[in-house]
């Protein structure tokens, strides 16, 4: 892993490393907050993979591995910025002030969203790989329109970087000069499918054929993807175009509760990843630098214990929605498909009936 | 009344550019669109007048075209997407199926999806392949989307500038053989809704529903039949997503008889649906089953044998015949 293109300032060990072109601007206190970000977005997940092997959620996409490269670019973004994500960016929705129970209406079957985009700057989870890719480039344009100085940043991974419509968003977004950051987590694996197959070389580089920079980051570092995914923000949002970041990561868990890792990738291969975890890392730091003491640590983990137990509450409380609400939004104005459908589900009797 | 006699494609021009005075957020997007003004001038000085922030000449990548105007949608942008060919389109299908038409629902009613995509549809031109198809099924077919077609430059004019100003996504077909033909337009008000069937010719004795390309072909059909002493009644759908019931089944309560045109295969295809939803309708006032007058089930076939494929005055006037011979 150890690739001298790699943006590293925070070894695994937790001790840290100078960088040419990049140094941590953040005091301890802050550290401190993205420390507790990335054990609160874990404890919610496996609360999460919890809920689904009990039967409370249709399915849910972990994130574990994943955190500093989430957290680390979620609060490097400016309130004004605008995110576009795919499903599985839980640790973003959470720098954007989306409630952990919204994220998971989605999983719990009861919405195709979960929350209302326009007001936490975050648009809502896109399934199809690689769609909001443009989304967020054709925003970019709108905000160029505007005259804004905001930025906007798409996320997607390893596997959409094969997607027709993520390259297609990187010739737009060079074109027209978008004030974007194209954030792909490169988390090893597509389900099964294995980094090898997608690329034959490093996914940042496809930047520069393309015309725009590319930066490689260790994705399990929060301190390099904060500075990295900040310095991309602030040049996209004073006209300096798009940047693409490749945050170098590694999924520990499965892709989704549906999943066997064990059928494709080999017990040392996640042993490796595991000795290389985005939380322990900062924690020693913040120990050995910061002299934090074990207190701290664990009233976080009880903070995040008590968010778990909130959010396990709210997900059961979620209920069958109403069938009629199907209808809702279908459209925006009236449509007499839609007036002729709930008008024969009403007359049948709204409840469902046996398959 | 301020009228004025017009091609379809410059009545398309004028009320593109009538949109783009009226909203300073209507964009045009699309291959050729700006310096050339479009393969059909649809779009002929719109750049000129309006700037290229505002006329984008677009990269050559139809899911793009459609994919960031979505963006530029939940940024509170209309954009008109210009696909320069039916048989282009299917580049951007997914974009379409998957985010234009379920957006809004996604986002409980927070994402307006303002956006047209205008697509010349039908053959006609002596094209090459994939330049004279009919994909507007697809659309139909899809919740979410709205279809509308027009067949006339007044029409073109007003129907251009309702599908801006309205907040579902529109697919508008523009009928490519009839871009060339004049009309009067009225430049003062639209002449229906957006989503009106039209009666262009009353009759009694059969009803014929085109839309697009095929108004025409029954219009000439119904000349034609009127000599033998056949009153035929020729109804513009003009919306194919959803369909203005009232109005065909008024008229097939009036004359028993339906016959469907269109340039499309029959299969599962718009006039497939329109003959279901009218059967359902009006069964008691059916004297016929309902005929549909299609392209046949093969792929385009090459353009100087195209109009054997596509409905000719002849096939309609054969299938009013069959109808009418179902109680005689």
């Amino acid at each position: 892993m150890i690739d001298e293109e790699l943006v590293q300032l925070l070894t695994p060990e937790g001790e840290r490393v100078s960088h040419p072109e990049y140094e941590s601007t953040l005091s301890g206190e802050e550290i401190l907050g993205l420390y507790r970000d990335m054990v609160i977005i874990r404890r919610l997940c496996n609360e999460s993979t919890s809920l689904q092997r009990q039967g409370q959620l249709a399915l849910w996409a972990p994130v574990q591995g994943q955190e500093a490269a989430q957290i680390g670019a979620g609060r490097a973004l400016a309130p004004t910025d605008f995110t576009f994500p795919t499903y599985r960016e839980h640790g973003i929705a959470w720098c954007r002030g989306v409630p952990p129970e919204d994220m998971l209406r989605l999983f719990r079957a009861v919405s195709n969203g979960g929350w209302d985009p326009q007001k936490y700057r975050h648009s809502v989870p896109t399934i199809v790989l690689g769609n909001q890719a443009l989304h967020a480039v054709g925003y970019a344009m709108g905000v160029q329109r505007d005259g804004a100085e905001e930025a906007v940043m798409t996320f997607f991974g390893d596997g959409a970087s094969s997607q027709g419509d993520v390259l297609e968003s990187f010739v737009w977004a060079a074109s027209f000069n978008a004030p974007i950051v194209f954030f792909c987590q490169n988390n090893q694996w597509g389900i099964s499918t294995p980094m090898s197959t997608q690329s034959k070389i490093p996914l940042y580089h496809r930047a520069h054929g393309f015309g725009f920079p590319g930066v490689r980051v260790d994705g399990n570092d929060v301190l390099a993807v904060y500075e990295v995914t900040k310095r991309a923000l602030e040049s996209a949002r004073v006209g300096g175009g798009p940047t693409l970041i490749e945050a170098y990561t590694y999924r520990l868990g499965a892709h989704t509760t549906s999943d066997d890792p064990t059928r494709y990738r080999i017990d040392a291969e996640v042993e490796v990843w595991k000795h290389r975890d985005p939380i322990e890392r900062v924690k020693s730091l913040l120990v050995r630098e910061f002299k934090i003491k074990a207190g701290v640590f664990d009233d976080i983990v009880a903070e995040a214990d008590v968010l778990a137990l909130k959010l396990r509450d709210d997900v059961l409380a979620m209920d069958r929605p109403d069938p009629r609400t199907m209808f809702d939004n279908a459209y925006a104005t009236p449509h007499p498909l839609i007036d002729e459908g709930l008008r024969d589900m009403v007359e049948l009797g709204v409840g469902g009936g046996a398959h | 009344m301020t009228t004025q006699t017009m091609t379809m494609a410059k009545a398309l021009n004028e009320g593109l550019r009538a949109a783009m005075e009226k909203n300073k957020k209507v964009l045009i997007m699309g291959e050729d669109v700006g310096k050339l003004g479009g393969v059909f001038r649809i779009t002929d000085g719109l750049q000129k007048d309006f700037g290229e922030d505002r006329v984008i000449d677009a990269p050559l990548a139809e899911s793009a075209i459609v994919g960031t105007a979505v963006g530029l949608a939940i940024r509170g942008y209309r954009t008109v997407c210009e696909i320069q060919f039916d048989g282009f389109v299917y580049p951007a299908f997914d974009q379409i199926v998957s985010q234009v038409a379920k957006l809004r629902k996604r986002s409980d009613g927070v994402y307006t999806m303002g956006l047209v995509i205008r697509i010349p549809f039908q053959g006609g031109i002596g094209a090459i392949e994939h330049h004279s198809e009919s994909p507007e099924a697809y659309f139909a077919h899809t919740a979410g989307l709205r279809v509308v077609s027009c067949s006339t430059p007044n029409d073109a004019y007003w129907m251009i500038q309702q599908s801006i100003e309205h907040d579902d996504p529109i697919i508008f077909c523009e009928p490519k053989s009839r871009y060339w033909e004049k009309g009067e337009v009225n430049l003062d008000e639209p002449p229906n809704g957006l989503f009106d069937a039209v009666v262009r010719r009353e009759g009694t004795d059969v009803t014929v529903v085109g839309y697009g390309s095929t108004v025409k072909t029954a219009l000439r059909a119904a000349d034609t039949a009127a000599q033998e002493g056949l009153s035929i009644e020729v109804i513009d759908a003009r919306s194919l997503a959803p369909f203005d019931l009232e109005t065909m089944a008024a008229s097939l309560t009036k004359t028993g008889r339906l016959v469907v045109v269109q340039e499309a295969p029959h299969t599962a295809s718009v006039g497939s649906e329109l003959v279901a939803s009218l059967s359902e309708r009006c069964f008691y006032s059916l004297r016929a089953p309902g005929i549909r007058v299609s392209g046949y089930h093969v792929p385009y076939p090459p353009t100087r044998i195209e109009e054997d494929y596509r409905p000719s005055v002849d096939r309609v006037l054969d299938a009013v015949d069959r109808v009418m011979g179902f109680d005689s």
